[in-house]
């Protein structure tokens, strides 16, 4: 919610806090509120209900959609950008943060007051947060949530403080927690009386998910729940400074690539874009950007990238700052070369792809494929230049022709019988006379991507005097209700 | 007198083709021109598509930006699937040029082919001569197919003029175009005698049909005799 409303201040058309405002997700029967604004909240709405109803409970009440996907992004940059405080930093299901704070609170002067600057620095981001020390991962969790503001547990009062609360925070599934009321217990200190043995007896087949005595037991630390944190991807950046401003960064880019791809030979990464950056005496930057179709680190390829790109930097004044940087880092295996000496092939292909891409741009280069369509301007698609089609479906048994038409060309027809051939076409001011047919194939539209009233297509083969095949179609039927009379386009050719 | 028309298959043209090469170190893929009779015929394309390897390496395909307006595009549901395409699309004439010899550089590819409208001044007889040499060097074939050009000066090894031909006779349908039939015009070549020809091109088999062509009851002479002339 409170992304939400960042997003929408920074593009200037966020809504005023007295209105009250709910993001929904799809649920099974509709849409379901995932998040509320405070208004929202203070009008009885409650995340999970669905949006029809708390329409009419509420019936300003605006709806607008959430970006679960975006949101776990963020968390996953929040998870780095918390590394400030402690080194162990994890990400907890789609709304919370672990950190493992273990020996790095007396840096911050103390529990307390590391969950103060912690706060502070979430209100700074315009994040609120509910925060908790606790011994444990599921201590923590559940102190977060359901315990008093910024509680604070050491392991021996971990029990007393975890006594207290709902069983609903010892994170279990939705059908748990009504068969635990329905026996009864609500809270985690009515569970922790029950004598262990029955417990184990009950829900001795159930699931992590489903089983209070082992969420006990990794509540109050006898049952281990590491936490394993993730690395932030490393950063791959060389620079030259320069002792004056210069025009031409072209001498030193030799340099510049082999010590890159030095240090991603270093980490046995490859890179799949470069960007160079220069920063001009006057205070303003300047990029160039290549991109390549596997990773690589080939000094020689790399530098050969940038080519002709070079020249299209505006040196203003000159420039004393060169940095390259290196993204798409991913790991690339290393490929033993043939015993003979004989060069890799896949590869020699990637690079050729990556210079013409380089040269004339990612669009230009293109690998057609077949695609699920009767149309035949649909039915071919395109992709890059590289990538595997996930599955090409089988070509159409009718025949194709060997050339198509981006834009299907008018032409103006005689014809014998309103349905049938044309006799004599005038196509680019020459005139067509037709000595042999073949078809008519008819494709209807496709009405569930076609605007209503699109009008059938028949096409025919024809072959004119001097031997030309061409496939034409006529567009639509006579008094088919769907416009005037019908129009003939010439969309291909056959060999 | 007999008449004399001999049909063949594309290998046993291949061998011919080799039989009569001028030295015997050329190779056999290198670079070969040709002109499409009309703007709109599609002949010469299906002429190169038969001509290329049996291979199912991918096939550079660059083309100009007025070749794909006034002739269209290749239509991966006409060619068919068995080769993967890399479809380049520009607008310079030297930019098609600079793709092919790129292109020509890599081994991995089945082969190379060009499409260029009219007679820029990029394509002379050097650019031609640097194609040739590439395509040699990496052994890749290279066609060129040339629209609303003139045939001036060129180091290709094969130059072809290739138009379409009314159809041979559809087998179930008598109103309806069947195999389709080119005329195929090699008017001057490096490394065999050149000659003229009728092909009939089988889809299904994938299997190219010469025979020579026989005009108004005036018998052909000879295999590819008419219109003989002196090798370049």
């Amino acid at each position: 919610m409170e992304r939400w409303q960042r997003v929408m201040e920074r593009q200037g058309n966020a809504p005023p806090d007295d209105i009250p405002l709910v993001l929904a997700c799809e649920g099974h029967h509709g849409p379901v509120v995932h998040a509320a604004n405070r208004m929202a909240r203070q009008n009885g709405i409650h995340p999970g209900a669905r949006v029809v109803d708390m329409r009419a409970i509420c019936p300003e009440l605006q709806v607008e959609y959430a970006d679960p996907a975006g949101d776990i992004a963020a968390l996953d940059r929040l998870v780095l950008w918390a590394r400030r405080w402690c080194p162990w930093t994890v990400r907890d299901g789609t709304d919370g943060l672990i950190l493992d704070t273990t020996g790095s609170d007396h840096l911050l002067g103390g529990e307390a007051a590391m969950l103060v600057e912690m706060e502070t620095q979430l209100s700074l981001l315009g994040l609120t947060a509910q925060l908790a020390v606790a011994p444990t991962w599921g201590a923590a969790w559940a102190l977060a949530r359901f315990g008093p503001v910024r509680s604070i547990s050491g392991p021996d009062d971990v029990a007393i403080k975890l006594g207290a609360l709902p069983v609903k925070a010892l994170r279990l599934d939705a059908n748990t927690v009504l068969l635990l009321r329905r026996l009864g217990l609500k809270t985690i200190g009515a569970v922790m009386d029950v004598p262990r043995l029955s417990l184990i007896r009950r829900f001795v087949k159930a699931g992590l998910e489903a089983n209070p005595l082992m969420r006990l037991d990794q509540a109050l630390g006898k049952l281990a729940e590491p936490v394993a944190s993730v690395d932030a991807k490393p950063r791959f950046i060389v620079q030259s400074r320069l002792a004056e401003p210069i025009f031409d960064p072209t001498p030193y880019l030799p340099e510049l690539c082999e010590n890159l791809c030095a240090a991603l030979n270093q980490a046995g990464m490859g890179c799949r874009s470069l960007h160079l950056t220069v920063y001009k005496t006057d205070g303003d930057i300047s990029h160039v950007d290549v991109a390549t179709s596997a990773p690589t680190r080939d000094p020689e390829h790399l530098h050969g990238l940038f080519r002709d790109k070079v020249d299209r930097i505006n040196p203003g004044f000159g420039f004393d700052l060169i940095t390259l940087a290196a993204g798409g880092v991913e790991d690339i295996k290393i490929t033993q070369g043939h015993l003979d000496g004989g060069s890799d092939d896949d590869l020699h292909l990637t690079r050729l792809v990556d210079r013409l891409s380089a040269r004339f741009g990612a669009r230009a280069v293109t690998r057609p494929v077949l695609r699920e369509s009767h149309i035949p301007e649909r039915a071919e698609g395109q992709l890059a230049a590289l990538a595997e089609p996930t599955q090409m479906p089988a070509p159409t048994p009718k025949e194709r022709p060997l050339r198509l038409f981006d834009h299907p060309e008018e032409v103006r027809v005689l014809y014998a019988v309103p349905e049938g051939p044309p006799a004599q076409f005038v196509w680019r001011r020459q005139t067509h006379r037709v000595t042999r047919y073949a078809g008519p194939e008819r494709i209807a539209p496709e009405w569930w991507k076609d605007r209503p009233g699109t009008r059938l297509r028949d096409y025919f083969k024809v072959e004119n005097q001097i031997g030309l095949r061409i496939w034409l179609y006529r567009e639509g039927l006579h008094e088919d209700g769907r416009g005037g009379d019908p129009r003939w386009f010439v969309h291909g050719c056959f060999a | 007198m007999g008449f004399d028309v001999s049909c063949m298959g594309a290998l046993r043209v291949n061998k011919r083709l080799a039989g009569q090469g001028v030295s015997p170190d050329t190779a056999t893929n290198t670079l070969a021109e040709a002109f499409a009779g009309a703007a709109t015929d599609a002949a010469a394309m299906g002429f190169v598509l038969s001509r290329l390897p049996r291979t199912d390496a991918p096939v550079l395909w660059v083309q100009d930006r007025l070749s794909r307006k006034e002739a269209g595009r290749p239509y991966l549901a006409g060619i068919g699937t068995k080769r993967p395409l890399i479809m380049v699309d520009l607008s310079r004439a030297a930019d098609v040029l600079w793709a092919m010899e790129d292109g020509l550089r890599c081994r991995a590819l089945g082969a190379v082919v060009g499409e260029i409208w009219g007679d820029p001044p990029a394509l002379d007889f050097t650019a031609t001569k640097r194609l040739a040499i590439r395509a040699e060097a990496a052994d890749v074939p290279c066609w060129l197919i040339r629209r609303a050009g003139t045939a001036n000066l060129s180091a290709a090894r094969d130059r072809w003029r290739i138009a379409a031909m009314p159809s041979a006779a559809h087998p179930y349908d008598a109103q309806a175009p069947g195999q389709p039939r080119w005329s195929l015009d090699l008017f001057r070549s490096r490394r065999a005698k050149p000659g003229q020809w009728v092909g009939q091109y089988d889809r299904a088999a994938d299997h190219l049909d010469l025979s020579a062509p026989v005009r108004d009851g005036a018998l052909a002479t000879g295999d590819g005799a008419a219109g003989q002339r002196a090798a370049g």
